[in-house]
């Protein structure tokens, strides 16, 4: 298997849906918390610790071998807005159509066959890594990533952005990127040593407060 | 209590209650231990009330606390605080802990719900709430969390609440805030300057036939069904008197049951 | 694409041509074009056209979420359940061309839905004359201009207007008071499709949308056959 599948993986053309989401971003810009490229960044730091976090654990505990329908219970319990688990499940089940295409396995088949209306995201994203032969670390920086990578394509349409801005501010992020794939990998293992409880939790209440806002639109451009 | 330590002062809590047969609530067990003092205050109904009065100012630096409260089938238990919890400094760097284990039976009842808790400058407390719940067991809880005294820097503050229910978990959270906490915590992502977070918890069995739909309560707080028989709000405010107001107000259709 | 193959699991992983259970799935028609240019309108005159003798659905593709999706439930074109708008995420294209997830999801829920199905309509929110849909999630495509847009669009093709299976030149009617030269149009439409067909069409007209509703059942009898 090769490592650069994580290539393949983590391309932000890969077709997986995550376009059509903006990762708390549009709910953040209409409530005037991301103006600029600085707060852009601020928010990207503080979605990287907790969600980003927990998404790496989730992916990584997931090649490790852990039970997905418990990672998938875990991912619940640490998202309490259904406008996010639900988002979480389209993206999930979309990632896995791609997956399939790219990587097939038993495993994703079976997946597939016990969430046919899609399980969390960050559990397929570790099931599709372990499928093309990738680590634990490798789930986790892709999910880590995504959960900057996304807020911030969004951030350049919905401000008209200066897109090298943008950019900038997720290389900023990289040293912190590491630090948090670390941690997650490292809360992988115990997970999978002595279950899910020791996956972390860490939260960003207006990521899930801004969720359900956002769901209530009429009128808006991006899923969620 | 253990006693106080070179390290800090260990104080274990623990009340037990248990329906007493006619119709009221007993409390078999209520073991105040130094700074974490229960006092039982008048009944309401069927419900025994346990007031937490804080007896020294609490959780510094190095001291470890933990309250359990075990509510036995058929038995309804209110538990409140007299003030709000005080995180201060200690005199040494350690952090302080204070655990909150709830456990409640088929057919029992627990409200837990405390003042406050407000982290001073210069604090650094860890604060995990467990609730374990069988099926048919119903609870409100609500913590509030405060970040520093009025115009003042917060100290460092951890936080995981986690509720189970018949053995899921149903809710997992952690918010960490202040000097040290990971970035972004005072961000738009997280806390975008507000310095009063809380969380209020209604589970109850009916729940899993009778959804409650979800509801914006603005762009600070949201009334939320969990995946299970549980419902939370999740607000944040500029301060504690406005977060209390946004809870109140959340909660009410699920009040005088 | 595998169109003899059927998967063993849920949730094919290409625009296969059958269903889990084996069966012949829809036929699914992509309906593209500039914004303005009349597809919302014309997938509402061909439900009205056609709901009487196929069982049809409809995905919608808005830049903003779910207003085609509404016009369409307004109009009463189709009971509620068979109109599903998918969120785009301001980039239409990239939901019918690059990344066709999100609509793959949404045709087989309806068909999963309130199938079987003979036909759904997929149509795109408004683009530029570059976006086409993806052979992964259409059987065919129909590219939707307008008379008002400029009558030099079909000779400036781009890909929808050379490669579309259907080229629709829409408001026909409006010609002589935007100055617009039908024969000119049909001419460097021509040139740029060879025989390709296209279809001038007005929908205040009587019978409005007949041609390019006789084409669509061409393309099912072909897709049944």
């Amino acid at each position: 298997m090769a490592r650069a599948a994580l290539l393949v993986l983590a391309d932000g053309r890969f077709p997986a849906g995550g376009h059509a989401h903006s990762g708390g971003a549009e709910a953040a810009v209409k409530a005037g918390r991301i103006t600029s490229a600085a707060s852009l960044e601020d928010f990207c730091r503080g979605r990287l610790h907790t969600a980003g976090l927990v998404a790496g654990a989730l992916a990584a505990a997931a090649v490790l071998g852990v039970d997905p329908a418990e990672l998938d219970a875990a991912a619940d319990a640490r998202t309490p807005s259904p406008a996010l688990r639900a988002a979480a499940r389209r993206l999930g089940r979309q990632l896995l159509r791609a997956a399939r295409a790219g990587w097939p396995s038993p495993e994703l088949d079976a997946l597939a066959r016990e969430f046919p209306k899609g399980a969390h995201q960050p559990v397929v994203l570790g099931l599709a890594a372990r499928a093309a032969g990738l680590g634990p670390d490798d789930a986790a920086y892709c999910a880590a990533y995504e959960s900057v990578s996304g807020p911030a394509t969004a951030t350049v349409r919905l401000l008209s952005l200066d897109p090298f801005d943008a950019t900038g501010a997720l290389a900023r992020l990289a040293p912190e990127l590491d630090r948090v794939a670390d941690r997650a990998v490292e809360a992988a293992r115990r997970a999978a040593a002595e279950g899910t409880d020791a996956l972390p939790a860490a939260s960003g209440p207006l990521l899930e407060v801004g969720a359900q806002w956002h769901a209530a639109w009429p009128v808006r451009l991006f899923a969620s | 209590m253990d006693g106080v330590t070179a390290t800090g002062v260990r104080a274990d809590a623990r009340i037990v209650a248990r329906a007493d047969g006619r119709g009221g609530t007993a409390l078999p067990v209520l073991d105040s231990d130094g700074p974490l003092a229960l006092r039982r205050t008048r009944a309401d109904g069927a419900r025994a009330k346990v007031m937490l009065v804080g007896a020294m100012s609490g959780p510094l630096g190095g001291d470890r606390f933990s309250l359990t409260a075990s509510v036995a089938e058929g038995a309804r238990l209110h538990i409140g605080s007299a003030a709000a919890t005080l995180a201060l400094p200690g005199q040494t760097k350690d952090e302080a802990r204070y655990d909150v284990r709830l456990d409640v039976a088929d057919g029992a009842e627990l409200h837990w719900l405390p003042e406050q808790l407000i982290s001073a400058r210069g604090s650094d407390l860890k604060v995990t709430t467990r609730a374990e719940l069988a099926a048919g067991a119903r609870l409100v809880l609500r913590e509030e969390q405060v970040l520093g005294r009025a115009g003042e820097e917060p100290g460092r503050l951890t936080s995981r609440l986690t509720v189970r229910v018949a053995g899921r978990t149903v809710l997992d959270q952690e918010l960490a805030s202040g000097p040290g906490a990971p970035g972004g915590w005072d961000g738009p992502a997280v806390l975008a300057g507000h310095r009063a977070v809380g969380q209020l918890v209604v589970v109850r069995p009916e729940f899993a036939e009778h959804p409650v739909e979800a509801r914006p309560l603005g762009e600070c707080a949201a009334l939320i069904p969990l995946a299970g028989p549980a419902v939370l709000v999740s607000a944040v405010a500029p301060d504690a008197l406005r977060l209390r107001r946004l809870l109140d107000e959340a909660i009410a259709p699920f009040n005088g049951t | 694409m595998h169109l003899d193959h059927t998967h063993s699991g849920p949730a094919a992983v290409s625009a296969d041509a059958h269903r889990p259970d084996g069966t012949r799935r829809a036929l699914r028609i992509g309906l593209g074009g500039p914004v303005g240019s009349g597809k919302t309108a014309t997938v509402a005159a061909l439900c009205r056209a056609l709901r009487d003798e196929l069982s049809l659905a409809v995905v919608t593709n808005d830049i903003y979420t779910r207003e085609d999706a509404e016009f369409l439930l307004r109009e009463a074109v189709l009971p509620p359940e068979r109109i599903t708008a998918v969120e785009t995420g301001a980039c239409p294209h990239t939901a019918i061309r690059d990344d066709i997830s999100a609509n793959l999801e949404a045709v087989e829920d309806l068909e999963e839905a309130v199938g079987p199905l003979d036909l759904i309509l997929v149509e795109s929110g408004g683009d530029n004359l570059t976006a086409t849909f993806s052979k992964g999630l259409v059987d065919a495509q129909i590219f939707v201009i307008d008379v008002a847009g400029g009558d030099d669009i079909p000779r400036k093709g781009g890909p929808g207007v050379t490669t579309a299976d259907l080229l629709v030149v829409n408001k026909t009617d409006l010609a002589p008071y935007v100055g617009s030269d039908l024969a000119r149009m049909a001419a460097d439409a021509k040139a740029q499709r060879a025989e390709l067909p296209v279809v001038f069409q007005s929908l205040r007209a009587d019978g409005g949308v007949a041609e390019v509703a006789r084409w669509v059942r061409e393309r099912l009898a072909a897709w049944t056959a």
